[in-house]
């Protein structure tokens, strides 16, 4: 597919982006069988320079970028972490830790706190180690993970606790949140693993049933109110038993830039996976140029590359058609509506395949970095 | 059950870890940035963030005398709408008591 659109849609009044994804490395220590990272991983040969990080921090800021966050893979591997937070502290960006904490000690932390580091969010795999270790392909990782965020909020940072709900531990979704709670967290993310990526490969192994679904559902909104001025709940609804599908990544091209380890410059971190993009590099243009008018950007941000029923429906400015990544896995076509939409084509066999993955419940985890069977 | 945090003319109250004040070039506007957050204030938030948040601000009451002196308006008033507003960014997460 070649892309024929209008270089210049929304020029004059388009928003600038809210923050980047700054994946710094794809290497890390756990192999989380959901892990968001592409099946192709990056190796670390291919991975970008400090000088070249810098130069993506100041374009960001000067593209109106408000936040960065440092993700991965497990972002700590990288030697420079301190020197990348500390340059994007000085060209004003709020700067944002997405770790797995199992490499984290102390002495680091207060160096990246000094360095400006603002907001540290740790994901558990469970709620105990075993479990959650058996998840995360790594012993004793759950341990550390709990040590380091006493550390983050000792040390005065913002803590997030990231707890990535699946059949296997969806049942203990208040535990989860009391836990958040122990920690001081200000802050969990609940969020039902996207099945994208690896957790595609996975999703026969991961996707909860209907039923697990609605208790975690009642759970969580009988604690919210009770949470209110205690700890911020960002709760993300699993798509899969969905009527109506969510603004990915508060749509296409809207909010958030993805740079990769080796620079490729995305507008979600699953985009990837879609035939026929064009995505561009930071080496051959600046991040605010990739915004304006990148082919991969301009493809799929508002309306205008919408068929039926997207095209003729009022909620169009609300979800923007759901994820592309997502019709492209369930629909085979990265041009459809979201599946996920009850106003799909595909809607009843998402449902069929959704109920069959659900009950295949001895599939193994092919865990993240190992080959095919 | 036990009663959510709420916000008296007698509580402290400061930004919460990792929320920062801070003026925008590219938009031109104050905001609050906070973990994977923003929150854009408008002139009256801001001026109840200005009084009630740093450290020397003294009780959320002290800020309010201040800011009905200020704004020369009746302080039962400006009570109001600095408690309506501090409770809103309490169950936000954007400040603590
Ligand atoms: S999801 Fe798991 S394997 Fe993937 S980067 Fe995060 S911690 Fe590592
Ligand atoms: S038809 Fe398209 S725009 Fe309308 S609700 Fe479904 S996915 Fe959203």
């Amino acid at each position: 597919m070649t892309c024929l659109l209008p270089r210049a849609t929304h020029a004059d009044t388009l928003a600038p982006p809210f923050a980047v994804l700054a994946e710094l490395t794809h290497r890390c220590p756990l192999r989380c069988p959901y892990c968001s990272n592409p099946l192709a991983l990056d190796p670390a040969s291919r991975e970008m320079d400090t000088a070249s990080w810098k130069r993506v921090l100041d374009q960001a800021a000067d593209a109106g970028m408000l936040q960065v966050h440092f993700s991965g893979g497990e972002p700590c591997v990288r030697k420079d972490l301190e020197e990348l937070v500390a340059h994007a502290t000085d060209v004003g960006l709020y700067t944002n830790l997405i770790t797995s904490a199992v490499l984290m000690d102390e002495d680091r932390l207060i160096r990246l706190r000094d360095a400006g580091l603002q907001h540290v969010q740790i994901s558990l795999q469970d709620t105990e180690a075993e479990g959650a270790d058996r998840i995360g392909g790594f012993k004793g990782g759950h341990a550390r993970k709990l040590a380091v965020a006493e550390m983050v909020t000792r040390a005065g940072l913002a803590l997030t606790i990231n707890a990535v709900l699946h059949r296997h531990n969806i049942g203990r979704v208040d535990a989860f949140i009391d836990l958040a709670l122990d920690l001081n967290a200000g802050r969990i993310e609940i969020a039902n693993v996207q099945y994208y990526g690896w957790g595609l490969v996975n999703r026969a192994a991961l996707l909860p049933s209907h039923e697990q679904l609605i208790a975690m559902d009642t759970a969580v909104r009988a604690r919210l109110p009770d949470l209110k001025g205690r700890i911020v709940v960002d709760y993300v609804v699993p798509d899969y038993y969905a009527r109506r599908p969510k603004a990915c990544m508060g749509g296409w091209a809207r909010r958030f830039m993805n740079v990769t380890p080796s620079g490729r410059v995305l507008p979600c971190h699953a985009a990837e996976t879609i035939p026929g993009m064009d995505f561009e590099t930071v080496h051959e243009r600046t991040l605010s140029e990739i915004w304006r008018d990148g082919p991969a950007f301009v493809r799929y941000r508002g309306t205008h590359w919408m068929p039926k029923p997207c095209r003729d429906c009022d909620q169009n400015e609300v979800d923007w058609g759901g994820c592309r990544c997502q019709a492209l896995a369930l629909a085979g076509d990265a041009d459809a509506a979201d599946p996920v939409c009850e106003k799909s084509s595909a809607h009843a066999a998402v449902a069929a395949l959704r109920d069959a993955d659900a009950a295949a419940l001895d599939t193994p985890f092919r865990y993240r970095g190992s080959p095919a069977e | 059950m036990t009663d959510s945090p709420t916000i008296f003319e007698d509580s402290r109250v400061r930004l919460a870890p990792g929320v920062m004040l801070r003026h925008d070039r590219a938009r031109d506007e104050w905001m609050l940035l906070a973990p994977e957050r923003v929150l854009v204030l408008d002139d009256t938030a801001l001026a109840v963030v200005r009084a009630t948040t740093p450290r020397d601000a003294g009780t959320v009451g002290e800020a309010i005398t201040r800011l009905a002196a200020e704004y020369d308006a009746p302080r039962a008033d400006i009570a109001a709408d600095v408690l309506e507003m501090l409770n809103d960014l309490l169950a936000k997460g954007y400040v603590v008591p």
